[in-house]
């Protein structure tokens, strides 16, 4: 068994024992971005696009979502699905567009995109604006499970949370990811090799978008609210963040980075503005510093990939 | 048997969570939730905080045996970030009372919450009528103003002076679409009317097209249906473009003592508003400012830092009355017990959950007039708490008994 | 003769506003092309930096007695000098890097100076008056034209083509694109690279602190007033091509005007419609559209 086959056997037992330990509706809260910022990593960790907009597929996933359970009485995994299936819808329009472009200007792109559906999401009234869609049912998956029984709730997250990352994981090291990752060392020797470059990009881009919506989906039916705040550029850079702290193009370090910023949002939340100039300090130490991340300096002392 | 632990320490959770509503009998647990770090920091934050430390002090809770304990938090005007908060504080730390939450969105979020767990919500920030009508429920009580009252107060004294065609410049998100919709109803139910309206972003930093198509309305109004910076860069703006030599007026919708502050009377002088409390009313008011207000850099009371005050105090009597920190009890009990404190006079809660209470029309000084520093309202009117607020019938409250 | 129910008159008047905002645009944007076309640093602290010479013009005036006019002057070489300092302890390190970390250390920045301020200041804005010689208006028929926004246009006009002349016309400028071209070329000619670019980034943070005062008497001294403020000019610089001087310039007026049209048209949209045509521009042209090549 692999080093990193033990490493996730090791998270699943800690994220199983986990809510006995911590509050569960934060740990519920760490994993959906987790998984977000595990798809985030997918895109610029494996690829080489730093997409500064995938906020709107975690937003627009969590009112499609949101609005299926609350409006349509749709039960909550076929709620999450559609929603799954709207961030996808709107990744391969998003992915369409903004393939064309590298490096800082796939950024721009996306950027602009995003507050576009940014502007979108504040005017169509399904939104419901600022007051966002509230009081969404969590309903009962499959029919027997019970979502507004917390311990219940938190083992589906964490399911549909395992099930995302091993997708993911599943994806780098298959041989699409292989070809991925060609693409982002370098792009003219694999259009030369005879792949088309651009379909194994959208395709990729699409799956992150689609995970993002699944993180943004779960994300509403937890927290029974679907609101701006989600399809905002701060969020798009919240993740960035995440990605960036726990480690750039590892396995593990979106999860770890997720962890690391929302509990220091949630366990700063009494320090008012001193969040954000310690939030700003952890960016710029990081920077300087530990450039690879939290996980990444780890795999370096371990001397394994992680 | 991984299961067998799973359910083993599943039921000593269960176990451990009775154990801590015992616990939380011993201690009243008051959670003040607000921006402590954005665009209301100044109207609520930290002095909210305040405010609540010292309602609880000035009741004598410890020598009463009442245990008092006091946390806060910030929720960034985010409606997720709120709605988080107010359930681990619940869940797992005991919070029997939300107090203030300024910003709807996660006011009518947490309003959720709280009447879920039944628990009690004590708002003082946040303006949204619907708290107390649409969405009230048995655990809401409503302190110090409301959209309602605010379009009441201020709109209805400028019509009466002669202002009947308005114009407004609303903020494009629920608080100011309600806000204006409330104003323009109270203008034409005066025979009033609105002769056209401008829909901006959220924190435009330029208002000067806007005002440009304000002036242009022919409107003797100008309703800014906005809050925070932006009310305060709207104004500060319509100065530069000499909207008032025009003949035009402009009527702030929502302004706080803080506002007045940091435009300086210059700017702001001769603005009507409508505010439930101001630090400078009576020798109540003015010993509350003295103490508060070194303990926040100088600033002065808002009218939400005493509705938070105001409203604390009356809830301790409850509990001392009903010896309870059970949600809806206590709600009721604060709805039986008249209200009477330093800083809002006697008054009563409504069955829907509204208090009420008398509301000031106050103009903001000229500099001249102006004695001592934060020296920065005169009282216009007085709406006598019988008309402050919408009718009980008219809100649409389930909780009020059609009859 | 309307266009859509507007009067010309009010359009023309709309049109003049939207390029007294575009000035603060082309400002803005300038100092942020300049910084990377020579730094190639994304310097996302820019807002916070434009905040910073609002508040300085504050301090100068509220513990110095110190008004307007030196403000004009001293805020700038003060925030200036900061930049400096970032720089040379931090900027400096990562220049061999991808830009990412660039963007990423100066967005940090920019959250860190924010809180301090807030924390200072709280978020209600501090007042700063108009001084005495630009107040009033002209009357220009079909507006009142506010003196001091007749200031801003022309002042921020002479600002951005002297600093388009300093670096494409003058032997300094030439200096400077080279050293961005082969730094170690231009070192081996005797020139002080290191020291040429570190003045680069002061020069640019003090174009963000010169706005900052402009701003001051028309907008809230804010600490958040920057914030909202960087991702549009961000965008400005992303349309006229990334490190293009004059299509900084060009953008900035250009999008003013624009965005003064859509507050006529569809006001909701005023804030979004710079993103618009910042997908346009780069589906059509992806360097810009002043931009070398990509």
């Amino acid at each position: 068994m692999g080093f990193q086959h033990r490493v996730m056997i090791g998270l699943g037992a800690v994220g199983i024992l986990a809510p006995f330990v911590v509050y569960p509706i934060f740990l519920m809260k760490a994993l959906c971005f987790a998984l977000f910022a595990a798809a985030f990593n997918l895109l610029v960790g494996y690829v080489g696009l730093l997409s500064f907009g995938h906020a709107m597929f975690l937003g627009m996933a969590g009112y499609a979502a949101g609005h299926a359970a609350k409006v349509w009485g749709l039960p909550p995994e076929l709620a999450i699905l559609f929603g799954t299936a709207v961030a996808a819808a709107l990744g391969l329009v998003v992915g369409a567009i903004a393939i064309r472009r590298q490096g800082i200007y796939f950024a721009m792109t996306t950027l602009a995109l995003a507050q576009m559906v940014y502007f979108f999401c504040l005017q169509v009234p399904f939104t419901g604006g600022e007051d966002g869609i509230q009081a969404i049912p969590r309903g009962r998956m499959f029919g027997f499970l019970d979502l507004a029984d917390t311990l219940t709730l938190y083992y589906v997250v964490l399911a549909i949370v395992a099930a995302g990352f091993l997708l993911i994981y599943r994806t780098i090291h298959s041989p699409f990811g292989q070809i991925l990752k060609a693409i982002r060392e370098n792009e003219p020797r694999a259009i030369s090799l005879g792949y088309r470059v651009d379909h194994y990009k959208l395709l990729a881009f699409i799956l992150s978008a689609a995970l993002a919506g699944v993180a943004g989906a779960t994300k509403a039916i937890v927290f029974q609210l679907a609101s701006l705040t989600d399809v905002t550029w701060q969020m798009s850079g919240e993740v960035v963040l995440m990605t960036l702290l726990g480690g750039l193009g590892t396995v593990f370090g979106p999860i770890a980075g997720a962890f690391i910023v929302i509990a220091l949002e949630t366990y700063l939340a009494q320090m008012g503005s001193w969040v954000l100039v310690i939030q700003g300090a952890i960016f710029v130490v990081c920077v300087l510093t530990f450039r690879r991340g939290v996980v990444g300096e780890l795999a370096r002392l371990v001397n394994r990939p992680l | 048997m991984k299961l067998k632990t799973a359910l083993a320490l599943l039921a000593l959770a269960g176990m451990t969570g009775v154990a801590n509503a015992q616990l939380s009998d011993g201690v009243l647990k008051i959670g003040v939730l607000n921006d402590q770090s954005g665009l209301y920091a100044d109207v609520t934050g930290q002095g909210s905080v305040i405010a609540a430390r010292m309602a609880v002090e000035d009741f004598g809770a410890a020598a009463k045996g009442i245990k008092v304990e006091i946390v806060f938090a910030d929720h960034q005007n985010k409606p997720d970030v709120g709605s988080a908060i107010v359930r681990q504080w619940i869940d797992r730390d005991g919070v029997d009372v939300i107090a203030d939450v300024p910003t709807s969105s996660v006011a009518l979020a947490v309003n959720e919450i709280v009447k879920e767990k039944n628990k009690m919500f004590l708002v003082s920030g946040a303006a949204s009528a619907a708290l107390t009508g649409s969405a009230c429920t048995p655990n809401t009580v409503h302190w110090t103003y409301d959209n309602w009252a605010l379009a009441n107060g201020t709109a209805k004294a400028i019509v009466q002076a002669g202002g009947d065609s308005w114009y407004f410049l609303t903020a494009d998100y629920a608080f100011g679409h309600d806000l204006e919709a409330q104003v323009a109803a109270v203008v034409k139910g005066a025979n009033g009317k609105v002769v056209g309206a401008v829909r901006h972003p959220l924190s435009t930093a330029d208002f000067s097209s806007f005002l440009l198509q304000a002036q242009a309305s022919k409107a003797k109004v100008i309703g800014l249906a906005n809050a925070g910076g932006d009310t305060t860069n709207a104004i500060k703006q319509a100065g530069e473009f000499g909207i008032a030599k025009g003949g035009q007026k402009l009527a702030g919708l929502l302004i706080f003592v803080t506002d007045v502050h940091s435009l300086g009377l210059q700017i702001a002088q001769g603005l009507q508003f409508t505010e439930s409390f101001y630090w400078d009313q009576n020798d109540a008011s003015r010993a509350f400012t003295k103490r508060f207000a070194p303990q926040v850099k100088g600033n002065h009371p808002t009218m939400i830092h005493a509705g938070v005050y105001a409203g604390v105090t009356h809830l301790l009597k409850a509990v001392e009355a009903a010896k309870t920190d059970d949600g809806a009890k206590l709600v009721a009990k604060m709805k039986e017990l008249p209200t009477d404190d330093p800083l809002f006079g006697k008054g009563r809660i409504r069955e829907d959950g509204r208090k009420v209470h008398d509301m000031y029309l106050f103009e903001a000084k000229t500099p001249a007039e102006s004695k001592h520093p934060w020296d920065y309202y005169k009282l216009v009117r007085t709406i006598p708490a019988a008309e402050a607020f919408r009718p009980l019938a008219d809100g649409g409250c389930s909780l009020v008994k059609k009859g | 003769m309307d266009f859509f129910g507007i009067p010309p008159q009010a359009l023309l008047g709309q049109l003049l506003l939207g390029l007294i905002n575009g000035a603060f645009y082309a400002m803005l944007s300038l100092g942020l092309a300049v910084i990377f076309g020579m730094l190639n640093i994304i310097n996302f602290t820019h807002g916070a930096q434009y905040m910073m010479g609002a508040f300085a013009a504050y301090f100068l005036l509220h513990y110095l007695g110190l008004g307007y006019w030196w403000a004009l002057i001293l805020a700038p070489i003060g925030v200036g000098a900061v930049g400096v300092a970032i720089e040379r302890t931090m900027l400096r390190h990562l220049y061999k890097l991808d830009h990412l970390y660039g963007l990423l250390l100066t967005f940090g920045l920019a959250l860190v100076v924010q809180g301090l301020f807030q924390n200072e200041f709280g978020s209600s804005g501090l007042p700063y008056r108009i001084p005495a010689e630009l107040q009033g208006g002209q009357n220009l028929g079909f507006m009142f034209l506010p003196n001091y926004r007749a200031w801003v246009v022309l002042v921020s006009l002479a600002v951005c083509l002297a600093t388009w002349f300093l670096i494409e016309r003058t032997r300094l400028g030439a200096y400077l694109r080279a050293a961005t071209e082969n730094p170690a070329l231009v070192q081996a000619f005797g020139i002080n690279v290191p020291r040429m670019i570190t003045l680069t980034y002061g020069f640019g943070v003090a174009l963000a602190a010169f706005a900052g005062v402009l701003a001051a008497p028309i907008y809230q001294v804010n600490p958040l007033m920057g914030s909202n403020l960087i991702i549009i000019v961000f965008a400005v610089v992303v349309i006229g091509g990334m490190g293009s001087i004059m299509g900084a310039i060009l953008t900035g007026f250009g999008l003013g005007l624009i965005e003064g049209l859509t507050k006529v048209f569809y006001p909701e949209a005023s804030s979004t419609v710079i993103f618009v045509i910042m997908a346009l521009v780069l589906l059509v042209k992806p360097a810009g559209l002043f931009g070398r090549t990509a």
